[in-house]
């Protein structure tokens, strides 16, 4: 199920802007990936662009090759929504939709995709926000507003109405970032339980977070500001936080930054 | 001494005492009778004008009076807020006014004729000596226009709001943007000169050997012109107020844009549209200019909306107002009433059904 990606010189634009600069990286299938760095660096723009968000913008465009299991998913005779099925997103800030009950957000992707059957949404339904460690919460409210969920449990309601298409990749833009430690550590237990099926790639300001739960670490930075975000180092997580070969990375991750 | 001590006068960030007195109600009661009192001894006294004026004084007395009342006892800053609390509370007032006059008369004076010959009978040989007739084929004639007319305008709005807001880039999409504000401050007279030169004259012709003919669909398109901007602009705003995150949560679970569009945020922006689809509706029905130029009015039941003369609600008491019977009167009060009325059921029933399809809060 889960798949490689591999971005080779991967540049992104917001109009005329240079938002990160000639990034390449592969992401071994079933792994966790952290990506680290101050703000506006790019890692956010990075990982829109892994599965082709980052064109929703108005003017923002994208360079060079990302792949999928080998197949380019920025060549012109792609499918955008099936790119989209197959990389999943979770976002910073819960977006449950606000129209929609707790059942119906979970299996929104099934539904919206066609997915008629009751029985098979019922199972998904439950089969994802178990997954997603919620199910014990609100199986007795399934008909409530998602939106009327703390947040925490908005953000797991995400995490499973994600998991519940059953994409091969899942993308966390700062996942937790909104959440209390408690909601962060049922996230970050979810994560570990997730990679044995998707590859997992999570943004984070967290480092703790990023050492706790990645197996490889890419750390991005910028120069200064309106220059290029870039991809300073990419290593596994243990040789990053214990022994970095960059100066900066080893600055950023003691707090020395700036 | 703190910055805001020094630099701002009567503050203690430290006081001794954090409470304040409250001017007692006993002393704003009596400040209001006296405001209302002095006023009337001037007024009534010189004789300028009568219990209205007597009113307006009054609360100009109690306004001033309050503030040097409040001002002795709490204090400047807490005056100041009695003062435009209570000037709020007086413009509100002063809105809500001529709504409720405009509904009391309208119910006081359309009660007379509230009967079932009203809305079961037309003016078909009704002659200016004759107390009975009504407005039942003008109400048809309303329904029908208006009916037709959102048929139209709904769909055509909605659907323009969703290109400006979800596809609409570059020029073409600003120029349209454009027209459809010019097209908002279309007098209503003009769109149906438009359409009594465009539709009845060029076009109808051809569907009825060669003579032009008035026709209530010919009027449902002139209240359409009229519609369309308001659907449009309401619904494009109701669109852009819809997060950005919703939609992009929807295109990561590969959803398309097309699907993303209908099923989150139509939804999401309906209470919103129902709400603008519903101004547009209540004030195409309330036209009278378009329906007289190119629908004729009439004075007999015509269900047909496509061929011959029909009578609109509003063209109805305009017609009954300066008509020389000493009972038309009556019957335009009754038709302005039955025309408000419809408006308003209309508007809750839109909001109601709007509403079954949100989760209950």
């Amino acid at each position: 199920m889960a798949k490689r990606i591999e971005a080779s010189n991967v540049s992104s634009y917001y109009g005329s802007f240079k938002a990160i600069d000639s990034v390449s990286m592969a992401v071994e299938p079933k792994t966790i990936t952290a990506l680290i760095g101050p703000s506006g660096c790019g890692k956010s723009t990075f990982l829109r662009s892994i599965n082709r968000m980052h064109e929703v913008l108005p003017n923002a465009r994208i360079e060079g090759r990302l792949t999928i299991d080998d197949q380019n998913i920025y060549d012109p005779d792609v499918d955008v929504t099936a790119v989209r099925r197959m990389i999943g997103m979770v976002f910073q800030r819960p977006n449950p939709f606000p129209t929609m009950s707790i059942y119906e957000n979970a299996v929104a992707g099934l539904k919206l995709n066609g997915v008629k059957k009751k029985a098979v949404l019922d199972e998904a339904a439950e089969k994802s926000l178990r997954s997603a460690n919620l199910w014990d919460e609100v199986k007795d409210r399934l008909d409530r507003p998602g939106a009327g969920l703390s947040g925490g449990q908005q953000q797991r309601l995400c995490i499973a109405r994600t998991i519940a298409v059953e994409p091969q990749v899942v993308l966390m833009d700062e996942p937790c970032s909104a959440l209390d430690p408690i909601s962060t550590l049922a996230i970050e237990d979810l994560m570990f339980k997730l990679k044995d099926r998707f590859t997992i790639i999570i943004v984070t300001h967290n480092m703790q977070q990023a050492a706790r739960v990645s197996d490889k670490t890419g750390f991005f930075s910028i120069d200064k500001t309106g220059d290029p975000g870039r991809l300073i180092e990419y290593d596994d997580t243990q040789k990053i936080f214990s022994n970095p070969t960059q100066k900066k990375t080893e600055d950023y991750i003691t707090g020395r930054f700036g | 001494m703190s910055l805001l001590e020094r630099e701002a006068a009567g503050v203690a960030m430290t006081p001794d005492n954090i409470r304040t007195k409250q001017l007692p109600l006993v002393v704003n009661l009596g400040v209001a009778l006296a405001a209302i009192v002095l006023s009337a001894v001037i007024v009534l006294g010189t004789g300028v004008g009568n219990w209205v004026l007597v009113a307006v004084v009054a609360v100009v007395f109690y306004l001033v009076g309050l503030y040097f009342a409040a001002s002795r006892v709490e204090g400047r800053r807490a005056a100041k807020n009695r003062t435009m609390q209570s000037l709020i509370y007086t413009a509100c007032i002063l809105a809500i006014l001529p709504l409720a006059s405009v509904v009391w008369t309208l119910v006081s004076k359309g009660v007379e004729r509230l009967d079932g010959t009203f809305f079961g009978s037309s003016m078909n040989n009704i002659s200016a000596r004759d107390p009975g007739g009504g407005a039942y084929h003008a109400i048809v004639g309303t329904l029908e226009q208006v009916g037709i007319a959102a048929l139209i305008a709904v769909p055509l709005g909605v659907l323009g709001a969703i290109y400006l807001v979800e596809y609409g880039r570059g020029r073409f999409a600003g120029t349209v943007r454009f027209f459809v504000d010019v097209m908002t401050g279309i007098p209503s007279i003009v769109a149906g000169l438009f359409i009594l030169s465009f539709w009845v004259l060029i076009v109808s012709p051809w569907f009825n050997d060669g003579n032009p003919r008035f026709s209530g669909f010919a009027a449902s398109l002139a209240l359409t012109v009229l519609m369309l901007p308001t659907i449009v602009r309401s619904t494009e705003e109701m669109l852009r107020l819809v997060p950005g995150p919703l939609r992009e949560g929807s295109y990561a679970l590969g959803v398309p844009q097309w699907k993303t569009i209908l099923k989150v945020v139509l939804p999401t922006a309906l209470p919103g549209i129902v709400t603008g689809v519903m101004l547009a509706i209540a004030r195409a029905a309330g036209e009278t200019a378009p329906v007289l130029l190119v629908a004729g009015g009439a004075a007999a039941i015509n269900f047909d909306p496509f061929a011959g003369n029909q009578q609109s609600l509003a063209l109805f008491v305009y017609q009954q107002a300066g008509d020389a019977s000493r009972y038309a009167p009556a019957r335009a009060w009754t038709a302005a009433l039955t025309l408000v009325a419809l408006v308003l059921v209309l508007t809750i029933a839109a909001k109601l059904l709007a509403r079954r399809n949100k989760l209950s809060r």
